[in-house]
């Protein structure tokens, strides 16, 4: 965020520019300028438009109004459906990933031998690729064989068949989701290592004890890393697809019907482009005001009086 | 004193090690799960496991995750169940141009960016970096329309390679930040020897930024290796398909099959090996990128 605030308050550009250096300025980032027209504004702006038609790409393009919008709010229910599962999965995923993220990275930081090691292992999920990750875990899901279920099994305990079951698919999604959480740990781990050992000392010389240094130090000093994953969250989930695509296509009973998945499935198996269009404004309306609270909100509770600089 | 101090920190140091221990053998098991599957025979898979609801004792439990025997033969087999060159070698082509065309143009665009002064410049890198928060989903459906009707390149590898000729705003970002560490002098001196702007940054500035492209190469390379959207909605014939959409095909369409669990198990841990060998190889790197990610945003 400083970062982009400070090319906000930068200077204009001091002194004369000659016209060879704004040629060639622009002969530099004509990759992009051709990039961002051709890939981003002109799709942007067609995607509005279509958003107000119907077109399946066979038949001729049809300018139908609102009428994609008020289907969309008033007789769609698998829109009411997509939406409650993504927020009911971002209401046990978000604050759940966040939280044992800060715990493993609060582990990480400890100073002991062989902790790189164990970092290692714990990011190792994040780079494990989203099919290979669901593929696998639907197999440790699998009712019969899953690994899961024979671990409870040692206990004496009939697992759930978790993907199939409409109570166990989105917390068994949720445990997936969790095993990825050397991802987002990372970040909280940067931060915790960037708390100045200034500010403990001094807070020793105080008297404060261990839990006062960690609600008055550290915690506020990792809130804007805290502030960065909730967003990547929250968003995040707006856009989960990959799993519920290859695990449960939706199911059962359309439980697992994200949005992501909904939006991709009105686009390109009913080929509704006018139709996906809308839902797709609409999604980009959820996450813009989803972001723009949690931006709001920040002041309460993030804080930044110390952020380091980054130098790339 | 001294000495219960210690004993303290000896007690913590313990707890700390059963704590990363567990935590780690929790995060490492389905992976190894992964591995061990893909070795067992398929008698070894179903029939020790039908009705899950049986009890289970720990020393079946333990010989039931070991392979036995270990049949290496899967991965051979694996490779000819399921076309895995073939597809290897699609996701290796449109890896290879999408790096290709990273390294192209991401360096000119954060040069420009970073060195050259030009009317209108901070406006337009603010909405281009005011890009990266636009959700791809916002644009998926006009893109895939353009590449339908405009350039008729549905099920062709161009809609998953050619955008990584046109700059990302992360990269463009990330390397201007690089490119401002580097003293000015360097290119004034080579400005006052007669050198034309490209060849500054062709033969003094690229050289120098080689960390900082490693690590976009690093990140193409994971983005595009395992892009799985991407390919679901521009690739339709089966010959075309990558290793991230194979797999999933092929395991979708298994379904309860359990006689190609081995086989799945062991296309999904080839298919992880390069991801994870990276990683550890450019640990340092890659996670620095990562971070930066998170602070710069």
């Amino acid at each position: 965020m400083r970062s982009i605030l400070n090319i906000i308050l930068a200077k204009g550009n001091k002194g004369s520019i000659s016209i060879q250096e704004t040629r060639n300025f622009y002969l530099f980032i004509s990759p992009m300028l051709i990039g961002f027209i051709v890939f981003t504004a002109y799709p942007l702006i067609f995607s509005f438009i279509l958003s107000f038609s119907e077109w399946d790409l066979m038949s001729p393009y049809k300018f139908v109004g609102l009428s994609n919008y008020i289907r969309i709010f008033t007789r769609d229910r698998f829109f009411l459906k997509s939406l409650s599962v993504t927020f009911k999965f971002a209401a046990m995923s978000v604050p759940l990933n966040l939280i044992a993220a800060f715990l493993v990275a609060l582990l990480m930081n400890s100073k002991v031998k062989g902790i790189g090691i164990f970092r290692t292992i714990w990011y190792s999920p994040a780079v494990t690729p989203a099919v290979a990750a669901s593929v696998l875990w639907m197999a440790i899901f699998n009712y019969r064989y899953g690994l899961i279920n024979r671990v409870l099994a040692l206990f004496g305990v009939r697992g759930p068949n978790w993907l199939w079951d409409e109570k166990w698919v989105l917390p068994a999604f949720v445990i997936m989701g969790l095993w990825g959480v050397g991802g987002s740990m990372v970040i909280y781990l940067a931060a915790l290592q960037g708390v100045p050992q200034d500010l403990y000392d001094a807070a020793e010389i105080d008297g404060a004890n261990s839990w006062w240094k960690f609600r008055a130090i550290t915690i506020p000093m990792v809130s804007p890393a805290l502030f960065y994953n909730l967003v990547m969250g929250v968003i995040g989930t707006l856009q989960y697809f990959t799993n519920a695509f290859i695990m449960t296509g939706g199911g059962p009973n359309n439980t697992t019907l994200f949005y992501a998945l909904y939006l991709y499935r009105n686009a390109f198996e009913y080929m509704r482009m006018g139709y996906g269009s809308a839902l797709a404004w609409i999604f980009f309306a959820i996450a813009m005001a989803s972001t723009v609270l949690v931006f709001r909100s920040s002041p309460l509770w993030v804080f930044y009086e110390y952020t380091t600089e980054v130098e790339g | 004193m001294a000495d219960e101090k210690m004993r303290y920190s000896l007690f913590k140091k313990i707890v700390i090690y059963i704590l990363l221990g567990g935590g780690g053998a929790i995060v490492l098991i389905p992976l190894v799960w992964m591995v061990s599957t893909s070795l067992k025979t398929w008698i070894q898979l179903p029939q020790a496991t039908i009705g899950g609801e049986q009890m289970l004792d720990v020393t079946s439990f333990a010989k039931e995750l070991w392979p036995n025997p270990v049949d290496w033969s899967n991965y051979p087999k694996a490779l000819t169940t399921f076309p895995f060159l073939l597809y290897l070698k699609n996701t290796l082509i449109i890896t290879g141009l999408a790096m290709l065309g990273v390294v192209i143009s991401n360096p000119l665009i954060a040069y420009g960016f970073a060195r050259l002064r030009a009317p209108g410049k901070n406006l337009i890198f603010l909405a281009y970096l005011g890009t990266m928060m636009l959700p791809g989903q916002v644009i998926m459906i006009p893109v895939y329309i353009m590449w339908a009707k405009a350039f008729h390149a549905i099920d062709t590898f161009a809609p998953l390679i050619v955008g990584s000729f046109f700059g990302s705003p992360f990269y463009v970002f990330l390397l201007r930040q690089f490119f401002m560490t580097i003293p000015r002098e360097l290119s004034d001196a080579a400005k006052v020897d007669g050198c034309s702007e490209f060849q500054i940054f062709y033969k003094i500035m690229l050289p120098l930024l080689k960390p900082a492209v490693s690590v976009i190469l690093i990140f193409t390379f994971m983005g595009h290796w395992n892009d799985f959207m991407g390919p679901l909605i521009y690739i339709n014939s089966e010959s075309k398909r990558t290793l991230a959409l194979g797999l999933a095909f092929f395991t979708t369409s298994a379904g309860e099959q359990i006689s190609l669990l081995n086989y799945q198990m062991a296309v999904a841990f080839l298919m992880t090996i390069p991801c994870l060998v990276i990683f550890y190889l450019s640990q340092r790197t890659f996670i620095q990128g990562i971070v930066f990610s998170g602070m710069t945003r």
